[in-house]
């Protein structure tokens, strides 16, 4: 989105929180910001607060599967709804959305996260990977391949969180034995109990090598 | 979840400056604990302060040999610096028992002290909740109260502190660094957190307009190779304690020099063990010592119903958790 864009979202999306106007138009800062075209009353509310707080959405910039995005969110949006619902990246799933599940998980900078508690605000800057970035076009991930070829799945429901799980895990080193592999991926539940599948997909990548 | 402002400060004077100048602020580390408590209306801040832009991340060892830990390392930080699995290996192990490895890239040191009790009545905005809600009553006194604490409750809460991190670092003697309006100052953990009392809706000794800034733990090198933290739960991974216990000792010979004890999944707070420690320092490492021992951190401890179980758990865990931290284990 640029500057352009942006403007016409603030005008789509009022800046300022329509029942506490009057409160607003009394605060000092606040009349100041009026004074401000709106690329500058952006800037002003990255340092003022009062400014800040009469913003119903945050501006955002992020990447998801290498692409960038210029957003803007209201600060409740977990990065989970930002994916599916703005984004219309479905692939990432809502199991429990409390953290407890791990169908949600993508990886953030590099690192497996749960979408479901992460705000998506939080995330202004930072780097995203979906299951819908995992594929090199239409060759799969030998992550994708190896729970293919062990029928690592049912339902196929945990399925994305279990693979951008199970990518970490042999990237962090935390696939080396079966006991390590079930500890590591202890944090992705699977409601079909495909499990000793799963196991191995994981242990057969691990075992491969090379830089997955 | 409710809407609420969101503002991310940079620098340490803006963040506290915030949280002074608005009641219904809280910070945000991780979020693991705070967003999930929002999606469940316990938690309703109208403004989130978002600490994550404050320098407070490093990990390092002081000339005196004490290792500081910024409170937004992360767990998955800690648990794996090369430093903590050398000179803290407790801390290390208990960490890596906690929660998962995508909820340990999140959560940051100072929300893992911070986070709240798992109670499932304390999650339940319909029922009555001492801690959520002053003076509506404990659910979990005649309730579902599996989880729940055999020491130091009262009628008015029986809930535990869920961290398994801190378990771990009460037993270390470690301190809690504070930065407030009026500036820094360093709690105990044994002193950091509360027992219920008449107010189990204050769980810790850290006022609402202070930051933990970092985590202090004192030079434990003779500890280092003889420590264990012990958790058992429902499965062996991703569930939080039912019993844990964390030990460090010093042996000589077949004696023990020194001990640290603490146990976690019992109460409000981390439960050090200090009776216990006294009774064992100097003992000869046996089991029938080992037996006394855990007959004399049972004093006092007390069932609910569901939770009668941990009458037995405990003590057998820190029997086990003795001899394994030992080297008397058969
Ligand atoms: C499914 C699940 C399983 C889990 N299992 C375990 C387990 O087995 N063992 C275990 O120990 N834990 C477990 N946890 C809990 C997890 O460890 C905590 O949620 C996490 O450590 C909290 O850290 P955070 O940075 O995400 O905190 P946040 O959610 O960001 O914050 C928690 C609280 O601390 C306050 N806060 C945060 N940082 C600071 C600071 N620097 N100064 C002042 N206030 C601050 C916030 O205002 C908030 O009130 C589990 C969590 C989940 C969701
Ligand atoms: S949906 Fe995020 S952990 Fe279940
Ligand atoms: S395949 Fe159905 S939940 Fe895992």
């Amino acid at each position: 989105m640029d500057k352009e864009k942006k403007l016409e979202n603030i005008n789509e999306n009022p800046p300022y929180k329509q029942e506490s106007r009057r409160g607003f138009l009394k605060k000092s800062s606040a009349v100041m910001a009026l004074a401000l075209a709106p690329p500058a009353l952006l800037k002003a509310a990255e340092k003022d607060e009062t400014i800040a707080s009469y913003f119903e959405k945050i501006p955002l910039e992020l990447s998801v599967n290498g692409t960038s995005h210029k957003l803007s969110v209201e600060p409740r949006v977990t990065l989970l709804d930002l994916l599916r619902e703005q984004l219309h990246l479905t692939g990432t799933k809502k199991g429990c959305d409390w953290g407890q599940c791990g169908a949600c998980t993508v990886h953030v900078d590099g690192k497996r996260t749960l979408s479901c508690l992460s705000l998506a605000v939080m995330q202004h800057g930072k780097e995203i990977t979906t299951i819908e970035g995992l594929a090199d076009g239409d060759i799969l991930h030998p992550m994708q391949e190896a729970f293919i070829k062990h029928d690592g799945f049912q339902c196929g429901y945990c399925t994305p969180g279990h693979i951008m799980s199970a990518v970490a895990c042999v990237r962090e080193g935390h696939a080396g034995s079966v006991e390590e592999i079930k500890h590591y991926m202890s944090g992705n539940i699977c409601r079909c109990g495909a499990y000793p599948n799963i196991v191995n997909a994981i242990k057969e990548v691990n075992e491969k090598g090379g830089s997955i | 979840m409710i809407n609420f402002d969101y503002i991310r400060p940079s620098t340490q004077k803006a963040a506290l400056d915030s949280i002074t100048k608005d009641v219904n602020a809280k910070f945000i580390a991780g979020g693991t604990n705070l967003v999930d408590l929002m999606k469940h209306g316990v938690e309703t801040p109208q403004k989130v302060i978002d600490i994550n832009k404050l320098p407070l991340r490093n990990i390092d060892e002081r000339k005196t040999g004490v290792i500081r830990i910024g409170a937004l390392a992360l767990n998955s930080e800690v648990a794996e610096s090369e430093l903590i699995q050398n000179k803290l290996p407790l801390l290390s192990q208990a960490l890596e028992a906690g929660a998962s490895p995508q909820l340990r890239n999140m959560a940051t040191i100072g929300g893992n002290i911070l986070q709240r009790t798992r109670c499932p009545y304390f999650y339940d905005t319909t029922m009555p909740c001492n801690k959520r809600k002053p003076g509506t009553g404990c659910s979990a006194l005649n309730g579902f109260n599996r989880m729940h604490a055999i020491f130091g409750a009262t009628d008015q809460c029986i809930a535990v502190h869920p961290s398994d991190m801190s378990v771990a670092l009460t037993a270390l003697d470690a301190f809690v660094v504070i930065a407030g309006p009026k500036g820094e100052r360093k709690l105990a953990f044994k002193d950091f957190h509360r027992l219920p009392g008449a107010t189990p809706h204050i769980e810790t000794n850290l006022q609402r307009n202070e930051i933990i800034t970092a985590v202090e733990v004192p030079d434990q090198s003779s500890f280092a190779n003889k420590s264990l933290y012990e958790k058992i739960r429902d499965r062996a991974s991703y569930a939080f304690a039912l019993v844990s216990v964390a030990v460090a000792v010093e042996m000589n010979g077949s004696s023990i020099k020194n001990i640290k004890l603490a146990m976690g999944g019992v109460a409000h707070k981390p439960w050090r063990l200090t009776e216990t420690e006294n009774f064992l320092r100097g003992k000869q490492a046996s089991d029938s010592v080992f037996e006394q021992a855990a007959t004399i951190a049972m004093k006092g401890a007390k069932g609910y119903g569901y939770n009668n179980f941990k009458l037995k758990l405990a003590p057998n865990t820190l029997v086990d958790a003795l001899k394994k931290a030992t080297g008397k284990v058969g």
